[in-house]
């Protein structure tokens, strides 16, 4: 990363054992990652390759054994009102309504929630009207646009996502990848995003980091110079067609390399700059 | 928002597809119990006509004799004559059951909160909360009427220790219903552990307190009558032994029928609660 431009977000060394029964398990080993402003970051990666730890430890809700997060060059001690967290399901609480849903963070800070901006962002995903709801009647795409705008509603300058949309079926899946951009578009909110999806990191982001496993490393970054708005059809074009296998080449052959014991060559940053 | 008006068909199409899911699982929820017709309203009450009717007939026909089983029509008799005198007793049965209910609920409902947050804690006193739920409380009457005399004491205090553990162990269930995922999000706004009991824990475990209260408060009807049975000159359980020792059995199915009411308004209670409050888990 570099420039005289601070990063919004830096990972620096980080690294996480966790203590299980079988002795101590290296989750992440020495991670080093830097987020620029407005930037959207997606993280891919086989199972235990880290990628949920490294992302809670950017939330501040899990600590690290060795590193550290900075945002804004400070260091992440905790949960910080700069972050919206968005979880692997909807995550929303089932005695509450959608509004008392989306009120839930202001509850806890105890602040007052700016009602307008609440008002234009359910309006944004499609959820006028749906305040007196209760999420069991809501669709499982709903449900996480709820999450969205409950994440989004105290406008966090990070937006952490994890693994937002795996539960959902592959249409709401695009639609919910195309919300995102959208609302990227309209509040340039910084956005780190882990996916199973390919496809969606590539859709979403402005660089792919692909992690490999036991111990959790980055394996490998890859930008993606597409212009935005992003349409579907640019998803079809021979350059994403190349960027998809390359990542997938990647992913699958660090597990592969690994099988063998040789270490996997790494792609270097903007390989891809020119498509 | 300035995009929003460049993308009017796929807003409108999100708000369509949740109105399609909004309805169907609104029919969903109007298929829960309660009287859904008129035709089905008709056939519980013929039903209930035939049961009663019916027996009402059978008795008669087979001169069955009122002090093995009275006719439904006598122990209606008795039900209007005899209720301005049931009615006192039926006013210390409530005061045991709901003073009892209250003090041994409130312990058990704290107990279980508290226990839940410290494993080890709980590991130590589970065994003891095992022993008084498994224990009838009954057993204990005597004692205690020896110990307090023939007051509401003695029945109180067994109401308490029939109703706080079943409130105590079902709670300490739903507290230990942890989904990590919801605490983890009430700590990513910077929720406090307070916050987090009172907004997170206690929520997801009203269900289970609400099944725990319940039971405890059915627990509790049934000790308080078994205490009166036992000693002590009012209580409809005194008026249990007492008409039955002088073979007034319309009488006595009389206040069999109050306290068969009884555990129905507290079924009905606990239901009505329920549904106004724990509803989200159907």
């Amino acid at each position: 990363m570099g420039g005289a431009q601070q990063a919004k977000l830096e990972v620096r060394k980080a690294s996480k054992v966790y203590k299980t029964g079988s002795g101590d398990l290296l989750a992440l080993d020495r991670c080093s990652l830097a987020i620029k402003s407005g930037e959207i970051v997606s993280i891919v990666g086989p199972s235990g390759s880290g990628k949920t730890t490294l992302l809670w430890s950017m939330s501040g809700l899990h600590g690290l054994t060795g590193g550290d997060v900075l945002l804004d060059g400070k260091p992440i001690t905790g949960p910080s009102p700069e972050i919206g967290m968005v979880f692997q399901d909807a995550n929303l609480l089932p005695w509450r309504d959608v509004d008392a849903n989306i009120n839930f963070p202001f509850e806890i800070k105890g602040q007052t929630p700016d009602r307008d901006w609440i008002a234009r962002l359910m309006h944004r995903v499609g959820l006028d009207g749906f305040g007196k709801r209760f999420p069991r009647e809501l669709s499982g795409g709903m449900q996480q646009r709820v999450a969205l705008v409950r994440a989004l509603s105290f406008k966090p300058s990070v937006l952490l996502m994890d693994e937002p949309f795996g539960a959902l079926d592959s249409f709401t899946r695009e639609e919910m990848n195309h919300l995102v951009e959208e609302i990227y578009l309209d509040t340039r909110t910084t956005i780190v995003l882990i996916t199973h999806s390919i496809e969606e990191a590539i859709f979403l982001s402005d660089r792919v980091i692909v992690m490999s496993p036991r111990p959790g490393r980055i394996a490998g970054e890859y930008a993606v110079p597409f212009p935005r708005p992003r349409s579907m059809e640019i998803m079809a074009t021979r350059e994403v067609f190349d960027l998809t296998n390359i990542i997938k080449r990647e992913i699958v052959g660090e597990q592969k390399s690994k099988a063998r014991l040789v270490s996997a060559p790494v792609d270097p940053v903007g390989q891809h700059a020119a498509l | 928002m300035s995009e929003t008006d460049a993308i009017p068909e796929f807003s409108k199409s999100k708000a369509g597809g949740g109105g399609g899911v909004g309805v169907s699982n609104m029919s969903a929820l109007a298929g829960g119990p309660g009287i859904k017709s008129v035709g089905e309203a008709l056939a519980i009450i013929l039903t209930a006509v035939i049961v009663i009717g019916g027996a009402e007939i059978l008795l008669s026909a087979f001169g069955v004799p009122q002090y093995v089983m009275p006719k439904p029509s006598e122990i209606g008799r008795a039900f209007v004559t005899d209720f301005h005198f049931i009615l006192p007793h039926l006013g210390h049965t409530l005061v045991e059951l709901l003073s009892g209910f209250a003090i041994g609920a409130s312990i058990g409902l704290i107990l279980a909160a508290v226990v839940t947050q410290f494993p080890f804690a709980e590991k130590i006193i589970a065994p003891y909360i095992l022993l008084l739920v498994t224990t009838p409380m009954l057993a204990l009457v005597p004692l205690l009427i020896l110990r307090f005399g023939f007051g509401y004491t003695p029945r109180i205090i067994a109401v308490a220790l029939a109703a706080g553990p079943m409130v105590m162990i079902n709670s300490a269930t739903g507290f230990r219903r942890v989904d990590q995922g919801k605490i983890a999000l009430a700590r990513s706004y910077g929720a406090s552990t307070l916050q987090i009991f009172w907004k997170i824990r206690a929520p997801m475990a009203l269900p289970m307190i609400l099944v725990g209260l319940m039971i405890g408060a059915i627990f509790g009807l049934l000790t308080a009558v078994g205490a009166e049975m036992v000693g002590g000159g009012f209580g409809l359980g005194n008026r249990l032994t007492s008409y039955s020792s002088m073979i007034q059995m319309p009488q006595f199915f009389a206040v069999v029928l109050i306290l068969s009411v009884l555990g129905i308004l507290i079924y009905i209670l606990f239901f009505l609660i329920g549904k106004k409050w724990a509803s989200w888990e159907a």
